[in-house]
């Protein structure tokens, strides 16, 4: 009995025998985090009501700190798809133990560029036009089809997990719901799998089909140009151990163990390995870009940057600090298993495809092709700091939710046992 | 990987002589008064519209070698659009005869991947509602459709006034498709004082913007790009010329 009264209020919500924090500490730390909430839908109402001139996005700047977001979120969360081919396609079965958690990021990471995206159009109630009036041509369209099919995959592999919540589970219904689902989870995992490298691959192509654009035009295979098949592989180099980097704010937030070393190190393992063969290929279209495309176009390599804000640090720190690096500390084993490296290796391997995304985007606009145009920096201003941090904050409740009261990491009552 | 060149019959162009353009400005006023591009209501430049700007250009030596020109730029109406293959929901095509790139509000979602896409900054974005000073908007054109935030719009070459000219010779009896030299002008090239601006079809020997375009002075913007651009300028000067493309050093200039 005393046992119970010691219990949070919510305890028989809990997954079955692990303990949680108080109601009260858990509220005290969702304060800071809906504070964030708040101003993110303060700022969305702000755009929503009177449009996007309230942004700092302008005619130069059409696709700015937004699409940079999106983009990045979208590569991030690029972990559930891949972790899931391996788990339920190729039999990788120690990824059991992380691919909830996987699939949770990948549904914030979707569910929240898509938030965003609504922001971002001009006309959001049109949003539906792009399969209503489908340009079978434009790379766009490719991408709000796959988007959006994938994030309701991304849907139906929630529920399942959601249903396995110790109070719903014991509904018969549900809980034969539940299981079928599982037994059905790895045909979703296949879907989820290819929908999800096309759309990786079509934002990649949105930005090398645009032969007007000579810092992001590229040649290609067929109908795709190169950055298509480069965003799917920065992709699924980055998503996995942005998942580990999630799995272990947890921990530190909460003070458990929740996934053991060994599956961190397989997701390393496996990003890194990915990762080496894009670094080899992005290496290889860099050096065609200087030596062919850009002489195409009467440009030359130092025409594509300018000053501090667009220079050729962001290159370097993109191909070789936050590119090559992280390549050798992630495949070599010795060095991955040293967990300040291995951390490192994560963050800068992430950082790396923010910064490609990053330059894509905005250095591409803000590249003058005009030879008497000049260039033209970008600053986002509060009300895109905002609306981004919305969907990190939004991420942050979905977690502690989900965390609190579903049973995510099946590792975590072995590894916390006292 | 670039879009398909699609052949027309009509190709309705513009021949802009740079070196007779003293930049007055007069053409963008009567752009915007033609098609209703509501005035500026922000201090931001790159937020406000301009279907056509006129640029600025300087051979870059000083005194006494200094010497500046002045270029009209509207939409290249681009035979090969980086724009068009782009958008999601064809809001903006190039399938009419005349080639000129169209710009359907009514669709537009407002994703401005359009803009992106375009290199001479020729497509606006509506950032807010169009504002009108009390009274101006008694002045507003009928043939031209207002547009509301969040859409995209650009220089369509005054399309309202071809259907006005295709109407009248319809009535008239004659062919739609071989109309007369200055029967269908734009308002940009009506207003210019010094007659810089001249517009035809392309395809058409007896239109003198087909004679002019072929001008051993002609030339046209970023045309290595591959955008294949209805609108063509002229220059004596060669620095001008040289500033319509990007060379490399070792390529030497044009013209």
């Amino acid at each position: 009995m005393n046992a119970a009264y010691n219990a949070p209020l919510d305890a028989e919500l809990f997954p079955e025998g692990l303990s949680r924090c108080s109601l009260k500490k858990f509220l005290i730390w969702l304060l800071p985090v809906s504070l964030v909430l708040l101003w993110g839908l303060y700022a969305a109402f702000k755009v929503l009501s009177t449009g996007l001139g309230v942004t700092g996005l302008d005619d130069y700047f059409g696709f700015g700190l937004w699409i940079t977001f999106d983009l990045a979120v979208i590569a991030l969360g690029a972990g559930a798809f891949f972790t899931g081919l391996l788990r339920y396609i190729l039999n990788i079965d120690p990824l059991k133990n992380i691919i909830n958690l996987a699939v949770i990021v990948g549904f914030i990471c979707y569910s929240g560029a898509m938030l965003v995206l609504v922001l971002d159009i001009g006309q959001p109630l049109r949003a539906w036009f792009g399969y209503w009036h489908a340009n079978v041509h434009s790379m766009l369209t490719e991408v709000i089809f796959c988007i959006t099919c994938y994030c309701i995959v991304l849907v139906i592999e929630y529920i399942p997990l959601a249903l396995e919540q110790r109070q719903l589970n014991r509904i018969p219904f549900l809980r034969i719901l539940a299981h079928n689902l599982h037994v059905f989870m790895p045909l979703f995992a296949g879907i989820g799998a290819f929908l999800s490298t096309f759309h990786q691959g079509s934002l990649g192509g949105m930005y090398g089909v645009m032969f007007g654009r000579p810092y992001a035009f590229r040649e290609g295979f067929f109908i795709w140009p190169w950055t298509f098949f480069l965003f799917v592989l920065s992709a699924v180099g980055s998503g996995p151990v942005f998942t580990v980097l999630v799995a272990s704010l947890m921990e530190k937030i909460t003070g458990r163990k929740l996934v053991s070393w060994e599956i961190k190190s397989i997701m390393g393992k496996i990003a890194g390995t990915m990762l080496c063969v894009y670094i080899f290929f992005k290496f290889l279209d860099t050096w065609w870009w200087i030596a062919d495309s850009l002489p195409k176009a009467g440009m030359s390599f130092d025409q594509m940057f300018h000053g501090w804000v667009y220079g050729k640090w962001l290159m370097v720190m993109e191909l070789f600090v936050c590119g090559l690096v992280p390549c050798v500390l992630l495949v070599k084993k010795s060095l991955r298993d040293r967990p300040a490296l291995f951390y490192l290796a994560a963050l800068l391997d992430c950082a790396g495809i923010v910064i490609n995304r990053y330059v894509m985007t905005v250095q591409t606009l803000a590249m003058p092709v005009m030879p008497f145009d000049q260039w033209v920096v970008y600053t986002p201003n509060w009300v895109e700091w905002a609306a981004s941090l919305l969907v990190v904050a939004y991420g942050a409740v979905t977690l502690s939710f989900s965390y609190r009261y579903l049973p995510v990491f099946p590792q975590e009552k072995e590894l916390n046992r006292e | 990987m670039t879009t398909e060149l699609k052949k027309f019959r009509i190709r309705w162009g513009m021949v802009i002589d740079v070196d007779k353009c003293t930049g007055c400005g007069a053409c963008m006023v009567a752009c915007q008064a033609e098609n209703n591009v509501p005035p500026e209501n922000t201090s931001n430049r790159r937020k406000s519209l301009n279907w056509l700007l006129v640029y600025e250009l300087s051979n870059g030596k000083s005194f006494p070698g200094h010497d500046l020109a002045y270029l009209p730029r509207p939409c290249q109406q681009c035979g090969t659009y980086p724009c068009a293959s782009v958008c999601p929901v064809i809001a903006t095509d190039k399938n009419e005869e005349g080639g000129i790139v169209s710009q359907i509000y009514p669709r537009c979602i407002g994703c401005r991947y359009c803009m992106a896409a375009c290199p001479y900054h020729a497509r606006y974005f509506n950032w807010r509602d169009p504002v009108w000073p009390a009274g101006m908007e008694k002045n507003l054109s009928p043939d031209v459709s207002v547009r509301p935030r969040g859409v995209v719009e650009k220089c369509s070459f005054c399309h309202h006034r071809f259907m006005q000219a295709k109407d009248k010779a319809r009535v008239e009896e004659r062919d739609i498709f071989d109309l007369e030299d200055g029967e269908y002008v734009t308002a940009c090239a009506e207003s210019c004082p010094n007659g810089a601006i001249v517009f035809g079809d392309l395809n058409n020997p007896k239109h003198r913007a087909h004679d002019l375009a072929a001008s051993p002075q002609a030339f046209r913007l970023l045309e290595r790009l591959g955008t294949d651009p209805q609108v063509y300028y002229l220059s004596r000067r060669e620095w001008v010329r040289a500033q319509g493309d990007n060379r490399l050093p070792d390529e030497g200039n044009r013209g």
